[in-house]
């Protein structure tokens, strides 16, 4: 069966300081595909570009060259507001620094996405408590974030990344300032979403173990994909 | 985005910073109070300047005599003549308006003048009655002038038509002369009582015909000061002992059934008078109408006005600065806040709106806050000059939209550079 390619890179690039002394290349040309309902994982040492490389695939950064099509679209050819748009509906993102609004609920954050669709107050917060719900923090949606632990802000950053149901679900590091038993948790609601819902989730990860869960593991090196194999897929949690 | 949502994330930003941003709005405080302030002061006095006006008569006019700005022929007989100044004269017998004047201009506008009030006066001087005395002001009135008085007496009856024709010696006199005069609170005894008064080394009889009662309103002495009151008696009467057939001043009330407005008849009067002065080199005629003083008042106090007004623009101007300052200083503080939202999709311009919308709500609670202040201190200030407190609403639907444009402009260039942030720089910003 002919699986659609959701992003398909080709050749990026990605240089800072352009044109200045101190001019750095962190991406030499990444060639990419990941398709529709994937989960893949991409690894690599410290400073091998791989955040930058998140960004660039989530519209967050522009690429120097290259070409990059995202769900059919091209990058390059977009304007800042179709960026914009993009981000708020084609993707959700998962931080490592969860990133909520501090001064907000974690149902006002997990509203925020809905809002700048321009979806209503009532439809807006009857989703946003779903999708606390589903990631068991419903009990919780009235709390600040700084009332909240790491694991419990992260879950709410995911219910917050599928507010506009996006088609992507980019992961950097999600796991990375958690405990194992509470990345554990986290890593079981990605398998969830990506299984039930059958997100396409790109996860970012120092930890060969939960690499080794998804179905493809990408090695990123100095700005290079030096290595692709396929995943082991989830090992049944107990 | 929805309005609604801007604004209570700009109050939840204002509040969370509460002293902050109560300085910031200061200089908008300052500048809003300051105005509705002065706006409130100035209600209120011309209102209740126009509401005594009615009452006395709005469509009266007065006519007088004042000395000229410039004299009207250079040199002088006298020889007194001071380079640069302008000596003072005081209006002598022949720079009067005389009886035959106002014959003839009663003659003229006698389709447009009810009646006028004439009055002169005897000067001051004391009744002595064995061992009691009283100070009295005597004043000869015509029937216009005891018109406009409304006396309540306390006993006799008023100066009557005939009376006052005659120039017959009768006189009112307050219930508080009787009281000293003749230690008695029955003031039917006073009636028909002579009393002599002394003004110089001149001695004026006039019998009482009346007893008025004293408008306590003004007391300010204690029982037992000597008080200095008002005896009123004919104008013929005092006529007689001033040999006078001129008036420095008179007043003119204006007949409700004119077809003309107090203005044009004003000037109609002024030109009639001319006519007979322009000889006169030292004094001419003028003439106002408590309209024409209402329209000086009016003036006066929107020159007032515009000088708070320049000062209040330069609060604001500097609260604005302020509240630009801060606005930069709050998006360098929210920068991670500007990435994460425009992460989540924001665009552009939602991001400028809300930093607009926030720039905008501390102006307004700041300009609101100031309308407070500013209607408490001048409605104060009113009521200490004893006008009935009257705030401007123009001025207060003027200050909240003038408080919005100080937040749109002084936003705009903030809201501006959080707005094309760069979506990772603004994540990443530590
Ligand atoms: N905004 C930037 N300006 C200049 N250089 C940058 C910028 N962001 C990243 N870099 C550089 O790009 C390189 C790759 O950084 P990146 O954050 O992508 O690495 P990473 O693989 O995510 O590392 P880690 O595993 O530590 O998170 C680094 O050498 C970094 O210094
Ligand atoms: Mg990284």
């Amino acid at each position: 069966m002919e699986q659609k390619i959701i992003i398909d890179m080709k050749d990026i690039v990605k240089r800072y300081y352009i044109g200045k002394p101190n001019e750095l290349e962190v991406l030499h040309g990444v060639s990419l595909k990941v398709y529709e309902g994937e989960f893949v994982a991409i690894v690599g040492p410290s400073g091998s570009g791989k955040s930058t490389l998140m960004n660039v695939i989530g519209a967050l950064d522009l690429p120097t060259s290259g070409q990059y099509y995202l769900d059919g679209l091209d990058m390059f050819d977009a304007r800042e507001d179709d960026l914009s748009a993009i981000r708020n509906r084609k993707i959700g993102f998962v931080f490592q620094t969860y990133n909520l609004i501090a001064r907000t609920t974690a149902l006002k954050n997990v509203e925020l996405p809905m809002l700048y669709a321009g979806m209503g107050r009532r439809e807006r917060s009857e989703r946003a408590k779903e999708l606390l719900r589903l990631v068991e923090m419903d009990d919780r949606m009235s709390h600040k974030p700084d009332e909240l632990s790491g694991g419990q802000k992260q879950r709410v950053a995911i219910a917050r990344a599928m507010a506009n149901d996006p088609a992507i679900i980019l992961a950097d590091e999600p796991t990375g300032a958690l405990d194992s038993g509470t990345g554990r948790l986290i890593m079981d609601i990605f398998h969830r979403l990506n299984k039930e819902q059958g997100k396409t989730i790109v996860l970012i990860t120092h930890s060969p173990e939960l690499a080794e869960e998804t179905q493809r593991i990408m090695t990123l090196h100095d700005g290079l994909i030096i290595s692709e194999r396929k995943g082991g897929g989830r090992v049944a949690a107990g | 985005m929805l309005l609604g949502e801007n604004i209570s994330m700009a109050l939840a930003a204002i509040r969370a910073n509460k002293m902050r941003s109560f300085l910031t709005m200061l200089g908008i405080i300052i500048g809003i109070g300051s105005v509705i302030a002065i706006q409130t002061v100035g209600n209120s006095v011309t209102t209740s300047f126009a509401s005594t006006m009615t009452n006395m008569g709005a469509s009266n006019i007065s006519v007088g005599v004042t000395q000229r700005e410039t004299e009207k022929v250079k040199g002088d007989e006298s020889g007194l003549e001071f380079e640069g100044y302008r000596i003072i004269r005081t209006p002598e017998e022949s720079d009067f308006i005389k009886d035959n004047m106002i014959a003839d201009f009663l003659n003229n506008f006698s389709d447009e003048i009810e009646y006028i009030i004439l009055s002169e006066s005897l000067g001051t001087g004391k009744i002595t009655e064995i061992k009691n005395s009283a100070t009295v002001a005597v004043t000869g009135g015509d029937e216009g002038y005891f018109k406009g008085q409304n006396l309540t007496l306390l006993a006799g009856r008023e100066i009557g038509d005939k009376a006052i024709k005659g120039g017959k010696a009768v006189c009112l006199i307050s219930d508080y002369a009787v009281r000293k005069l003749y230690n008695t609170e029955d003031y039917d005894k006073a009636i028909g009582k002579v009393v002599e008064v002394v003004i110089g080394q001149k001695f004026y009889d006039f019998t009482v015909v009346g007893v008025y009662k004293l408008d306590d309103s003004g007391m300010l002495f204690g029982a037992n000061a000597d008080r200095q009151t008002d005896l009123y008696t004919t104008l013929g009467c005092v006529k007689k002992h001033t040999h006078s057939d001129g008036y420095p001043s008179f007043t003119v009330v204006k007949s409700p059934d004119a077809q003309i407005d107090t203005n044009e008849l004003r000037s109609m009067i002024q030109i009639f008078f001319d006519r007979y002065y322009h000889t006169n080199r030292n004094f001419e005629v003028t003439t106002s109408s408590f309209e024409s003083m209402l329209e000086e008042l009016t003036k006066m106090m929107g020159t007032i006005s515009t000088a708070i007004s320049i000062i209040a623009g330069i609060a604001l101007l500097v609260g604005g600065i302020g509240v630009m300052n801060i606005m930069l200083v709050s998006i360098s503080e929210r920068t991670r806040e500007i990435g994460i939202r425009k992460a989540l999709g924001a665009t552009n311009s939602s991001i400028r709106l809300q930093f607009i919308i926030e720039a905008m709500v501390l102006c307004i609670i700041g300009g609101i806050i100031g309308i407070i202040i500013g209607v408490t201190g001048g409605s104060i200030a009113a009521n200490a000059m004893d006008a009935e407190a009257h705030a401007s609403i123009a001025s207060i639907v003027e200050s909240v939209g003038f408080s919005m444009a100080i937040g749109l402009f002084f936003g705009y260039y903030p809201a501006n550079k959080a707005a094309k942030m760069n979506p990772i720089d603004a994540l990443t910003y530590e």
